[in-house]
């Protein structure tokens, strides 16, 4: 692909003696929405890690926006930047209110002044629905809330690609709703980058380009939601949605 | 109709023992099985056979008033009238006379200091500022030599004023100092780490009075012709270094405590490893060591009377000082109440303090 915005060239980790990512390769173009999924073990969280340097590959060649992930953490702040991530456990700061979760990444790394850092911030809470939050602390909203607002703290770095690991899989089942709502939304008004790890399969088929099905630590299968979803090719892909609700 | 298990509706129950609220609190606090009773007659056998022993020495047979040794000795309570006569001596050591003005300044300014600290609003740059400008007043004040005040060498200094420098001076540079060593403790760069856990271990392995004989005695040995470093300088040098060992280890323990996820919300930001940890991982870790914390600054605050090892006067030795007055000797029990009160009224003041900022910090987190 001539401009991928993240390029996947032979990857491989291991952890210890287990491989846990095997010839991986993979090009996102910019503005594509891609959805992983696959078994529990399979390797797609650590894929999307490896891509921010959350987790470090050991063979193969990624890289985001044309500069090569490598040990220069210059680079590696350069690229992370650029790519936001949501979390299962949703990783806000205990410690610091909602405004102040969302204006810390922009006035520390972004040296964004204070004015308009919170201005942005409130305008992201707005759009996540939940700026009458503004100054309570994390641990006072309930998990939806709590994942909306880590979605705006990602959006406030204004990034090109946003990385989402299981973001609904820690929620209770009324608030995985709300959350997802969020990220079509994210998808239909903006031309963000968007890489998902989920088992929502109902969001993939909405919102997807291209979905993507791991197992072992290899890509088994890809294809765009509706030829995936009714028209499996492979064993394994067959095996893994007669297992699930798709 | 059903009542919870430990209810009992006074009016209406049986006897005269459950009637009377009084009579039913005894019963059921105090007298409620055996072994209670038991208890209770022992305490109470305890409190009679020592506490009006007590109050009478310590306040109604005790004397404030009496001039001279002879005629405290006439009395058969507390001779608190050494404290009055001693007072200066104990709480200041040989500082001349006339200046003790000036340590007890400096005193005040070293207490006002660190309760500014407490006070959150002050909880950025410029409590800084207040730390540098206490310190260099308190040095100021002691040494003297400049805005007309006498000079006055550190070997003359002493007490209270001693004490407090060397806790508060210690508990300023160990802290920063037992950070940076738990940090470097956990990198990943090996020449670090290796340093600090080198560190931490050697110093953790030996008594602090044996850091201050080395600093008093060996550490001349090693300098070069001619070069003298003063001698509490060195102990201060000694306290410092030996305190950091301490909390870097508390505050490692406080680090290990923060989830990855922490970590790697803040790397997702693409905040700096500094940046993470001033405004992420040190508040939170910080906070959640408190307790032990302020458990090493209390220790630190009496620790300090070992320097009478290597003759220097702090509040402990001030007061064996008083002792070998001769006209007033035997009265060791007064002294020590009182230099052992004064220790108590800081320790505890932390203490209390520590409780009341971990209170603070923890309605940040309640719904």
């Amino acid at each position: 692909m001539a401009d991928a915005i993240i390029s996947m060239q032979d990857v491989n980790k291991w952890y210890g003696k287990f491989h846990v990512l095997r010839d991986i390769n993979l090009e996102v173009a910019p503005g594509e929405r891609i959805v992983i999924c696959g078994p529990s073990g399979s390797g797609k969280s650590t894929l999307i890690r490896c891509i921010n340097r959350l987790e470090e590959h050991q063979k193969g060649r990624i890289s985001v926006e044309g500069t090569e992930i490598s040990n220069d953490i210059r680079h590696v702040e350069a690229i992370r930047r650029d790519v936001g991530m949501v979390f299962q456990h949703f990783n806000l700061f205990p410690h610091l209110t909602v405004l102040q979760n969302l204006t810390l990444g922009p006035i520390w790394v972004l040296k964004t002044p204070k004015a308009e850092a919170e201005a942005r911030a409130m305008k992201y809470l707005d759009r996540v629905r939940i700026a009458e939050q503004a100054h309570k602390f994390p641990g006072q909203l309930s998990g939806g809330q709590q994942q909306r607002v880590a979605i705006a703290r990602s959006l406030c770095m204004d990034p090109k690609v946003m990385l989402f690991d299981e973001p609904t899989s820690a929620l209770d089942p009324e608030m995985v709703k709300e959350v997802l709502e969020v990220m079509v939304n994210l998808a239909e008004d903006t031309g963000m980058t968007m890489l998902v790890v989920t088992h929502e399969m109902g969001f993939a088929r909405k919102v997807a380009d291209r979905v993507i099905f791991m197992d072992q630590g290899e890509i088994i299968e890809q294809n765009t939601p509706d030829a995936f979803f009714d028209h499996p090719q492979n064993d394994r892909t067959k095996l893994f949605l007669s297992q699930i609700i798709h | 109709m059903s009542v919870a298990p430990n209810a009992v509706n006074v009016s209406s129950a049986p006897t005269l023992w459950s009637r009377i609220a009084v009579l039913h609190w005894l019963r059921t606090q105090l007298f409620s099985s055996p072994l209670n009773t038991l208890l209770t007659l022992l305490t109470l056998w305890l409190l009679l056979a020592t506490v009006p022993a007590m109050v009478d020495w310590f306040f109604l047979n005790s004397t404030v008033t009496a001039t001279s040794a002879q005629e405290c000795r006439k009395v058969t309570g507390a001779c608190w009238a050494v404290i009055v006569e001693k007072h200066r001596l104990i709480l200041f050591g040989v500082y001349p006379y006339e200046e003790q003005w000036r340590p007890l300044l400096a005193t005040m300014l070293l207490i006002a200091v660190v309760i500014l600290s407490g006070v959150r609003r002050f909880w950025n740059l410029s409590l800084l500022v207040f730390w540098v400008l206490a310190l260099t007043g308190a040095a100021v004040l002691m040494w003297g030599g400049i805005f007309g005040l006498t000079y006055v060498e550190n070997s003359r200094w002493g007490g209270l004023p001693l004490t407090l420098m060397l806790s508060t001076f210690g508990i300023a540079f160990a802290f920063p100092l037992g950070i940076v060593l738990a940090l470097g403790r956990r990198s990943n760069m090996p020449a670090i780490k290796t340093i600090c856990i080198v560190y931490i271990e050697l110093i953790r392995g030996v008594p602090l009075i044996s850091l201050l004989f080395m600093s008093a005695v060996m550490l001349p040995l090693f300098l070069p012709e001619g070069l003298t470093i003063d001698k509490l300088l060195r102990a201060q040098v000694a306290i410092i270094l030996f305190a950091a060992a301490y909390m870097a280890e508390t505050i490692r323990g406080g680090l290990q405590a923060i989830p990855k996820g922490q970590f790697e919300g803040a790397d997702s930001l693409g905040l700096t490893y500094w940046q993470q940890m001033r405004l992420i991982v040190l508040p939170q870790a910080l906070k959640i060591v408190i307790p032990p914390l302020v458990g090493l600054f209390i220790a630190l605050f009496k620790d300090t009377s070992l320097v009478v090892i290597i003759g220097i006067f702090d509040l402990t030795q001030a007061a064996k000082a008083a002792l070998v007055d001769q006209s007033w000797r035997g009265f060791s029990i007064e002294i020590y109440v009182f230099i052992s009160a004064i220790y108590f009224v800081f320790c505890y003041s932390m203490s209390k303090y520590s409780q009341s900022l971990e209170k603070r910090l923890a309605t940040e987190h309640q719904r």
